[in-house]
């Protein structure tokens, strides 16, 4: 029988209602547990968190141009496409003045911006400037500013230049992606596809998925059975074999990259065994590194473990039983393995498969070692844009985009294993 | 799972056919790193087996020790060869990647384990946010991370700076340490603090008498796996430090893509022997805590 309980007659000694008590408690509690998270956590958010906003807005930041050309851009705004084929004075005004008021650093990155929409602009600017600026000297302001321009570079009679300017008009520009997926505007602000010979990101992109899918592939392939082995061998011998999938992964990515570009290069230890057992004869030697095979043998192995050890935790609670009874019960060995066996696995497989293919989709140093030209990943486009080219809106757009793909995986990956149960060694 | 006496032939056939590809994914796992240990230890400037090393009985003038003395910095006539520079570069790499490295496992474990301390509360509020913003800087890939820090990190003049690198190593080491630390204090019996606290001591010396030392093998690991990520660290280094921060991995990636020497090898010999080092002790630390954490169980 229930015994019906009215909790607000229920109080503490000071006469406080007990729930509001214990809330206040409860309460005192998790400030208390967020007290000692807390330094870490601002520590994160301040030293990682900000760093990768600050790249995701950067990717679309187009404030750097319009602080140097204001005037010309409000100018711009105004000018009717349909009425004139050219912008009006003022427009040329205002180009004239804050190119020969300008500073020249800032000036400087804005034409390295302008050269994005559309190549040309660096020069074009340049010599014009040059004119401008020796006008200034002897004081000659010119009556039309419209003609003193398109004297000082034709150029400026070609409204596809102005039509560029309409893409840096905003402070906000989505370009950089774009341009991330071989895309780019055409003079009346479409989006177009770009030249042939320019397209070189959706190559790119197919490729790193392409070898991810099969990097995780061979992973699986090869760490299923050897996870199988570890899982049941005895406890003594399965930690002794498990320093061999712990070895490498305790070891520097840079050591391990580098012994595989001596295993498998051209004068390297695989081609000398196969010489000196004479399956090869020594012109005849494979070229196994610097392009996309090596970038594939090395990426799988350096990422076997993350394969192996999700696998062996989830076939080492798999009761050995289960496949004796299916055994028992009519099925042959191989019945028994497919229809009992495998779908136990297949937890193991997907958090090991789902690792394995994000952690290969980021990875930049081993395909930009060993990857020679052709396996070269998305993550070295990244590299080179970084510190190279410095066209650092396009290098950000590639970053989030790469970033986004993985927040995909990982949010699979979160609900089927679980994030907080990452486990390591 | 050795096979039972009744298995047929072609079970039999099935069986061993398994344990021969299990042994060549072993070998491939582990070759490589062994591969390069002999090589090390030659004579010749370049990275292969030369005859002599291979020939029996072995060739005393086939190995020898030069490259290990070009890496520690002794530049003397014998070690000099025409195609392998000589500097005292990989020493300082060294200093300033051991220099990196503690600083930055001291703030991660530190950080980490108080934070791990509060995540094991059963009082913590939005613990799945907040342990997924914790352990992001080990999910998201390096080169995002570097990008991103680079940008930031320029804007504050932290960049080509000690305190930039170390920032951004604690950054990515931490979530080892939180990891590793949450991991221990599952099953973690609150009642000693309790018990402790009833007895006077204040929450300070509660955390260094009574919960350190139960999961101390937990904040090891957590520090060696802090301490090996920075160690090993090397797209951070590459773009956020300059000459000046040349550590290991900065050296070994310029060494690999300008001049690929002998002296490479010697120093990956070395960070191998460093790893197996590594591996023994937290795998030593991780069978401790499981007893001390079985006997509390029980």
């Amino acid at each position: 029988m229930e015994v019906p309980i009215s909790t607000a007659e229920l109080l503490t000694t000071d006469g406080v209602p007990l729930k509001q008590s214990l809330k206040k408690a409860e309460r005192k509690n998790k400030i208390r547990a967020f007290l000692l998270v807390f330094p870490l956590l601002l520590f994160i958010i301040v030293t990682f968190v900000m760093p990768i906003g600050d790249m995701l807005l950067r990717s679309v930041d187009d404030t750097q141009i319009n602080t140097v050309f204001p005037n010309t851009f409000a100018e711009f705004k105004k000018w009717d496409k349909e009425k004139d084929e050219l912008p009006p004075e003022e427009v040329y005004k205002a180009l004239f003045e804050e190119l020969a008021y300008g500073d020249k650093i800032q000036v400087g990155r804005a034409l390295t911006r302008m050269n994005y929409s559309k190549s040309g602009w660096k020069s074009l600017i340049k010599n014009t400037s040059r004119a401008i600026k020796k006008a200034v000297k002897k004081n000659e302001f010119p009556d039309s500013y419209k003609d003193f321009l398109i004297t000082a570079n034709d150029k400026w009679a070609d409204p596809t230049f102005w039509y560029a300017m309409g893409q840096m008009v905003n402070n906000q520009t989505p370009i950089y992606y774009y341009n991330a997926i071989d895309m780019t505007y055409d003079q009346d602000q479409n989006v177009i596809r770009q030249e042939e010979n320019r397209r070189v990101y959706v190559q790119t992109w197919i490729k790193t998925l392409k070898v991810s899918v099969y990097v995780t592939f061979f992973c699986l392939v090869l760490g299923f059975p050897v996870a199988h082995l570890l899982a049941n061998l005895p406890l003594r011998y399965s930690n002794l074999l498990m320093i061999f999938v712990l070895l490498p992964f305790w070891t520097s990515l840079l050591v391990r990259t580098t012994a595989w570009i001596v295993m498998l290069q051209q004068q390297g230890v695989i081609n000398g065994i196969l010489v000196w057992l004479g399956i090869l004869n020594d012109d005849g030697r494979l070229s196994m590194v610097y392009n996309e095979t090596g970038t594939l043998i090395a990426m799988t192995q350096i990422l076997l473990p993350f394969m192996i050890l999700p696998l062996y935790s989830v076939m080492r609670v798999i009761p050995k039983s289960h496949m004796r009874a299916a055994q028992n019960l009519g099925a042959k060995p191989a019945t028994a393995f497919w229809k009992v066996y495998l779908p136990q696995t297949i937890p193991g497989m997907s958090a090991g498969g789902l690792l394995v293919f994000v952690l290969a989709i980021g990875y930049f140093i081993t395909p930009e070692l060993v990857g020679g030209k052709d396996g070269k990943l998305i993550g070295s486009w990244i590299a080179y844009h970084l510190k190279t080219t410095l066209n650092w809106g396009l290098c950000a757009a590639l970053g989030a985009i790469l970033l986004g793909v993985m927040l995909v995986f990982y949010w699979l990956y979160n609900k089927i294993v679980g994030i907080d149960n990452i486990k390591l060694g | 799972m050795a096979l039972p006496s009744y298995a047929t032939p072609v079970q039999r056939t099935y069986y061993y056919a398994y344990l021969f590809f299990c042994s060549v994914v072993f070998f491939f796992l582990v070759a490589p790193l062994i591969a390069i240990v002999p090589i090390s230890f030659s004579v010749s400037p370049f990275m292969v087996f030369t005859d002599g090393m291979l020939s029996w009985p072995p060739d005393p003038d086939a190995w020898s020790l030069r490259w290990y003395q070009n890496m520690i910095g002794n530049c003397s006539a014998d070690v000099v060869s025409s195609t392998v520079p000589c500097s005292h570069k990989w020493m300082t790499g060294t200093v300033n990647s051991f220099f990196i490295g503690l600083t930055a496992t001291f703030i991660a474990t530190t950080l980490g384990t108080i934070a791990a301390l509060g995540l094991s509360r059963p009082h913590m509020p939005y613990k799945g946010l907040i342990m997924a913003i914790l352990i992001s800087p080990m999910i998201v890939p390096l080169i995002i991370t570097a990008a991103g820090m680079f940008f930031f990190y320029a804007r504050i003049n932290l960049v080509y700076t000690f305190t930039g690198v170390i920032l951004a190593h604690v950054a990515l080491a931490t979530p080892f340490v939180v990891i590793t630390v949450t991991a221990t204090l599952v099953g973690f019996d609150m009642n000693m603090v309790k018990a402790s606290q009833s007895l006077g001591a204040r929450p300070v010396r509660t955390f260094f008498k009574v919960i350190m030392p139960l999961i101390l093998p937990g904040i090891i690991s957590g520090a060696l796996f802090a301490f090996i990520t920075s160690f090993d660290e090397v797209v951070i280094v590459m773009f956020m430090a300059s000459l000046d921060q040349l550590t290991i991995p900065k050296q070994m990636w310029a060494g690999i893509r300008q001049e690929i020497s002998p002296v490479i090898l010697c120093m990956a010999t070395c960070l191998v022997a460093l790893s197996i080092f590594l591996l023994t002790t937290v795998e030593l630390l991780r069978r401790r805590s499981e007893r001390l954490r079985g006997i509390k169980s029980r």
